[in-house]
C-alpha cells in the first residue's frame, strides 16, 4: 500500500498540485442479528481502496478509486487535480493550513480478544440465547439482537513527509424487547438503543455486557410498559440515564463545535452552530460544574473517538470545550484553526472510509465525572423523574431547541424510585439545559459510550463518536411535551 | 482474471470526468465466473449482486467551493445456499483468489449457524419491463460544468448581499444480479442533484432538485427562489406555538410521509412494529389520499427489480384514505398466502420488504390557491430532524427550517421563527384540504418519492426555536 500511496502523491505533485495526502484503508465487518428465535443478517465485507486528497491552483480536490494498481491510483491522482483546478473556478480565498510536524508510526488499537477469531457458532449461540431469554417474557411481541464487529486498517501518507499505520478493531452489541398491546407499541433494549453497546475493543467488549442477565429484565419492563403510568407534562426536576446522557452531549455539544459547521460549511445540510466565533471564552454554557473536553487519546478510554493520528495526520489531543462551565474549544482541523487563533489543528478530521473524504469530527465528547455516588443523588431528589435508554431525538440546525424522549422514566418522590412512568420526553434551550445542570455522578458511574452512526457531510458519512457520561440531574427542565396534545 | 473497469487515462484535461461503467458483457462475465467458482466450491445455489458506482459531488460555502469528489467502485456481494441455510459475502476486490476467498467466507458463515426450514429456493428466470433512466448528458458532466454553474450561484448570493452554501452532485451507477438458477437482471441510471442554501442573516432559505436528467432542473432558477425566499424570511416573528393550518411544500410532505413506507412491509405488520396492525381496511386516513407504490411511474429512479431479483410490480398501498394492500418479498408473500410483489430486500436480513417508490395522488392546488384560500396559517418550506416519537399512531418530531412563513388573509405577511412539531401522521393524513400536483420531491430525511404540497388544518406545533 505505501507504494501506491508514494505513487498517487508523486502523481499528483506531477500534475501540479502543492500538497497532497492519501489514505488507503482496508475494512472488514461482519454483521449478525437475530429476530424472534432466528438468524437475521449474517454476512461479511470487506472494502478496500485509495483516496486522495490535493490542493492546486489554491483549491482542493479529492478522487478515489478501488483500482489498486499503479495505473489506477495513478490515474485518480491525476483526476483529484483536474478537480482541485475546477473548484479553483469558483473558490473564494487560498487554502491556509496550520503547521503540523510530519510522523512516521504505526499504531494498534488495544484489544484482548479479536473478534474476527472468535468462532460464529460461538457468536450465534449468545445472541440467540438473549432472543430466547426475551421470548420468555409474557407480551413480548418482537426481539431483536444484533453483533457489528470492524477491523479498519489504514494507511496516511501526506506530501509533507508522514506515513502512519493505524489499526482498530471495534466491537458492538444490543439486545431489544418490543411489545405491542392494545394500541401502543413499548420497547426496552439493553444496553443502549439503536444497536447497543460500541467501542473500540475486541470480543471482551461483549463478555462484559452480560447479556444472558440483562435480557429478561428489558423484556419484562417493556411488557410492563403498558400498564405504568404515562409521564406528566410538567416543568421539573430530571436525572438523566449516562447512555441518554451521552446523546445528549453528543447533540447539544458535539456537533455545534464543530468549527465547519460554525464557519459556514455544513450550512446546506447538517446546518450551522449557535456557537459563533464571538462566544468562545465568553458564553456560559454550563453550570460551574459542568466540564466537557474532546480527548481522542487512548488515556481517555477505548471510544469511538479514539485514535493516534485523525486521518489528517494530527496526533490525538485533548481539547477542553468546556470548562468550569465556560466555553473554551472547538474542534478544529488545519485549515481552520488559525481561524480562532490557534497554531496547531485540534485533530479532529476523521473520514468513513477510503472513498470519503475527511471532514471536522466529533472525537470522544465526553462529560468529566463529578462528585456525587447515584444512591445519593437519587435519595437527594424530593421530586423528579429519572429516564433511561434515548427512543427519539431532535434539534434544530442551530442546535439551540432540542427535544428527546426515553424507553423508560421513573417517578422520584423523597428520595426514592416509587413508580414507572411510560413515554416520557423532555425539550429545552441547549445552554439554559446545561446552566440547570447541578449534579454530576462520580467516576464509578461514568461509562464511555459509542454512538456508531452519526451522520455528516456529503455525500453522507457515518461516523463513531464517543461520549463519556455518567448520570445527572438538572433542575426545571420541561417534561412531557411529545405526548402533548394541546 | 481481473474485471479492471474502464477509466479513462490520466488526462489532465478530460480527468475531471468520470469513470465510465462496466459494459453489460462485463457484468455478465464477472457473474458468470463467480458463478462458476461458487459451485466447484460447493455452494448448492449462489446469488451475485454486481454494483458499481461513479460519482462526483462539487460542495459550496461562504460563496465558494470548499469540498470537490469523485468516486469510483465497484461490489460484488455473494450469497450462497448450504444444506438449508444462506449467508452473505462481499468484497471489492475483483480478482479470483479475492472472489474464492468471499464465497468461502460466505459459506462459512452459512454453515455456523442452525437450518431454516423456511429459507426458499432461489428464483429462477423472470422477465422484467424495461425502464430508461440513463441519461448521457448527465453521465458526461464534468467537474468544470458543475463549478461553473455554482460559480453563478455564488455570483447572484453576492450580488444580493446573501451567502450561498449547497451541492451540485452528479453520477452513474448500475446494479446486476445473477443466479445459479439462471436469473439475470441488470440496471444503470444517472443522477444528478442541485440544493443551495441561501443565508441573509439571520436569516436563511433552501431550494433543491434532483432528477435522472441534469437538464430537468435549472440551478440558477433554484439559487433565484432560494435568494428570494431568504430575503423574505429576514424579519421573523416569534409566534406562540399551537395549532396552525400549514401549507406544506411538497419537500416538507416528502421528508414526514416518507417515514410511513416501512409501515406497508408485510414483515413490520407481522412483527406488530407497523402503524397499520389491526388498521389494514379501515377508513385510516382523509378519502382524499391515495398511495401507491410504483418504479415505473416517469418521475420516479430505482431498479425494476428487487433484491432477488423479482419484478417490482405496482401496487396501490391506500385508496381513498384505506390502507388495501401491502408489500412482500417472497417469504413474507409465502407465509401469509400472497404473492410476491417484487419488494423484498437483498437475502438475508431480517426487515422483509418495503415499498421503495411511493407515490401520493395529487390535486389540483396551486401553491398560490393554498395561500389564496387561508384566513390564517404557515407555508413550510422544508422540515429538518425528523424522529419518531410514537410508532403507533405515528407522531413524529422534528422542527421547520429555512423559511416559515406567516399567511394571514390570503397572503404571505412575513416570517415567523421556526418552530418544533409534535405530529400523529394518521391524524395529519385525515386533515388534509387541498393537494397540489404531485412532483418529484427531494429533502434529507426521506428518500425521494412523487408527492405534492398540501394544505393541511391542526397541525401541532409545541415549541419555538431561537431564530
Amino acid at each position: 500500500m505505501w507504494d501506491l500511496c508514494t505513487n498517487a502523491l508523486d502523481t499528483a505533485k506531477l500534475r501540479g498540485a502543492t500538497y497532497g495526502d492519501v489514505r488507503g484503508m482496508h475494512i472488514r465487518q461482519r454483521d449478525l442479528t437475530t429476530k424472534n428465535g432466528q438468524v437475521g443478517t449474517l454476512a461479511q465485507t470487506e472494502s478496500i481502496g485509495i483516496g486522495i486528497r490535493v490542493l492546486a491552483n489554491g483549491a482542493w480536490g479529492f478522487a478515489s478509486t478501488d483500482r489498486l494498481t499503479r495505473e489506477g491510483v495513478a490515474a485518480c491522482a491525476a483526476q483529484a487535480v483536474s478537480i482541485a483546478k475546477a473548484s479553483a473556478l469558483a473558490k473564494r480565498g487560498e487554502v491556509v493550513m496550520a503547521p503540523e510536524e510530519s510522523y512516521i508510526d504505526s499504531w494498534q488499537s488495544p484489544f484482548r480478544k479479536d473478534p474476527f477469531e472468535i468462532p460464529l457458532e460461538r457468536q450465534l449461540a449468545l445472541l440467540l440465547a438473549a432472543d430466547e431469554e426475551m421470548r420468555r417474557v409474557k407480551g413480548i411481541t418482537l426481539t431483536e439482537t444484533d453483533m457489528q464487529f470492524r477491523k479498519i486498517d489504514s494507511w496516511f501518507a501526506s506530501s509533507s513527509g508522514s506515513r502512519i499505520h493505524q489499526r482498530k478493531v471495534i466491537s458492538g452489541c444490543g439486545i431489544a424487547a418490543t411489545s405491542f398491546q392494545g394500541d401502543e407499541i413499548q420497547k426496552r433494549s439493553y444496553p443502549n438503543s439503536f444497536g447497543g453497546q460500541y467501542a473500540l475493543q475486541g470480543y471482551e467488549l461483549i463478555e462484559s455486557l452480560n447479556l444472558l442477565k440483562n435480557a429478561p429484565i428489558v423484556a419484562e419492563e417493556a411488557a410492563a410498559l403498558h400498564s405504568a403510568s404515562q409521564c406528566p407534562e410538567k416543568i421539573g426536576t430530571l436525572i438523566l440515564g449516562g447512555s441518554q446522557l451521552g446523546l445528549q452531549i453528543h447533540e447539544s455539544v458535539g456537533h455545534p463545535i464543530e468549527l465547519d459547521r460554525v464557519l459556514g460549511q455544513e450550512a446546506n445540510f447538517a446546518g450551522t452552530s449557535f456557537l459563533t466565533l464571538d462566544q468562545l471564552n465568553n458564553l456560559k454554557y454550563g453550570s460551574s460544574i459542568v466540564n466537557v473536553v474532546a480527548d481522542a487519546r487512548l488515556d481517555h478510554g477505548q471510544g469511538l473517538g479514539t485514535f493516534a493520528y485523525d486521518d489528517e495526520g494530527v496526533p490525538a489531543q485533548c481539547t477542553d470545550i468546556i470548562k468550569d462551565g465556560k466555553f473554551r474549544g472547538y474542534l478544529s482541523n488545519r485549515e481552520t484553526a488559525h481561524l480562532i487563533g490557534l497554531k496547531r489543528s485540534s485533530g479532529t478530521m476523521r473520514t468513513e472510509s477510503w472513498n470519503r473524504l475527511p471532514i471536522i469530527r466529533m472525537t470522544n465528547v465526553s462529560l468529566l465525572p463529578g462528585t456525587w455516588d447515584y444512591d445519593d443523588l437519587i435519595a437527594d431528589t424530593s421530586d423528579g423523574i429519572l429516564m433511561e435508554t434515548n427512543r427519539s431525538w431532535s434539534i434544530d440546525d442551530r442546535r439551540y431547541q432540542f427535544q428527546f424522549s426515553t424507553e423508560i422514566g421513573w417517578e422520584i418522590r423523597g428520595g426514592k424510585k416509587v413508580r414507572m412512568l411510560k413515554n416520557p420526553s423532555y425539550s429545552g434551550i441547549t445552554t439554559e439545559f446545561w446552566n440547570s445542570c447541578d449534579a454530576i455522578c462520580k467516576f464509578d458511574h461514568w461509562t464511555l459510550w459509542g454512538t456508531p452512526n452519526c451522520g455528516k457531510g456529503q455525500p453522507m458519512q457515518t461516523m463513531g463518536t464517543g461520549h463519556g457520561a455518567s448520570p445527572s440531574r438538572f433542575r426545571n427542565v420541561r417534561i412531557g411535551t411529545a405526548f402533548s396534545n394541546q | 482474471m481481473k474485471f479492471a473497469p474502464k477509466t479513462r487515462k490520466a488526462s489532465s484535461k478530460s480527468a475531471a470526468k468520470g469513470a465510465e461503467l462496466l459494459e453489460e458483457r462485463e457484468l455478465r462475465q464477472m457473474i458468470a465466473t463467480a458463478l462458476h467458482l461458487a459451485k466447484s466450491t460447493g455452494a448448492e445455489e449462489t446469488e451475485i449482486h454486481v454494483d458499481e458506482v461513479a460519482d462526483t459531488l462539487t460542495r459550496f460555502a461562504n460563496n465558494g467551493i470548499h469540498q470537490n469528489v469523485a468516486e469510483h467502485g465497484v461490489t460484488v456481494s455473494i450469497r450462497t445456499v448450504l444444506d438449508g441455510r444462506t449467508a452473505r459475502a462481499t468484497t471489492n476486490r475483483l480478482d479470483q483468489d479475492s472472489l474464492r476467498a468471499a464465497i468461502e467466507a460466505s459459506l462459512s458463515l452459512a454453515h455456523s449457524q442452525p437450518k431454516d426450514p423456511l429459507l426458499l429456493p432461489m428464483p429462477g428466470k423472470q422477465r422484467y419491463r424495461r425502464v430508461n433512466r440513463f441519461i448521457k448528458q448527465t453521465a458526461a458532466l464534468t467537474a468544470e460544468d458543475r463549478a461553473r454553474a455554482v460559480r453563478r450561484a455564488c455570483d447572484l448570493a453576492v450580488k444580493k448581499g446573501q451567502v450561498a452554501a449547497g451541492i451540485f452532485a452528479s453520477g452513474q451507477s448500475q446494479s446486476a444480479i445473477g443466479n445459479s438458477r439462471g436469473l439475470f437482471a441488470t440496471y444503470r441510471e444517472t443522477h444528478a442533484e442541485f440544493s443551495i442554501t441561501m443565508q441573509e442573516e439571520p436569516a436563511a432559505s433552501w431550494a433543491k432538485a434532483n432528477s435522472a436528467d441534469v437538464h430537468a432542473f435549472d440551478p440558477q432558477k433554484l439559487a433565484e427562489r432560494a435568494s428570494e425566499k431568504a430575503h423574505l424570511a429576514v424579519n421573523a416573528r416569534e409566534l406562540a406555538p399551537g395549532r396552525f393550518t400549514v401549507i406544506l411544500e411538497p419537500a416538507a410532505v416528502l421528508d414526514l410521509v416518507g417515514f410511513l413506507f416501512y409501515d406497508f412491509a408485510a414483515t413490520a405488520l407481522r412483527d406488530k412494529r407497523s402503524c397499520l396492525n389491526d388498521r389494514m381496511g379501515k377508513q385510516l386516513f382523509g378519502n382524499n389520499i391515495t398511495i401507491t407504490d410504483d418504479a415505473y411511474h416517469p418521475l420516479q429512479q430505482g431498479a425494476s427489480f428487487d433484491g432477488e431479483g423479482l419484478p417490482r410490480e405496482r401496487v396501490t398501498l391506500v385508496d381513498a384514505g384505506i390502507p388495501k394492500n401491502l408489500v412482500y418479498s417472497r417469504a413474507s408473500a409465502k407465509a401469509a398466502g400472497k404473492k410476491p410483489t417484487g419488494h423484498g430486500f437483498a437475502l438475508p436480513n431480517e426487515y422483509g420488504e418495503a415499498p421503495m417508490n411511493l407515490v401520493f395522488g395529487g390535486g389540483d392546488s396551486s401553491l398560490e390557491r393554498m395561500i389564496a384560500s387561508t384566513d390564517r396559517g404557515l407555508l413550510v418550506t422544508r422540515l429538518w430532524y425528523i424522529r419518531e416519537v410514537d410508532p403507533y399512531e405515528k407522531v413524529m418530531t422534528g422542527m421547520t427550517r429555512d423559511g416559515l412563513f406567516l399567511v394571514e388573509n390570503g397572503r404571505v405577511t412575513g416570517a415567523a421563527r421556526n418552530f418544533r412539531f409534535n405530529q400523529s401522521l394518521i391524524e395529519m393524513l385525515k386533515n388534509v384540504e387541498l393537494l397540489g400536483p404531485a412532483v418529484r420531491a427531494t429533502g434529507e430525511e426521506a428518500f425521494e418519492m412523487v408527492v405534492p404540497a398540501m394544505k393541511v388544518h391542526e397541525f401541532h406545533f409545541s415549541e419555538a426555536t431561537k431564530f
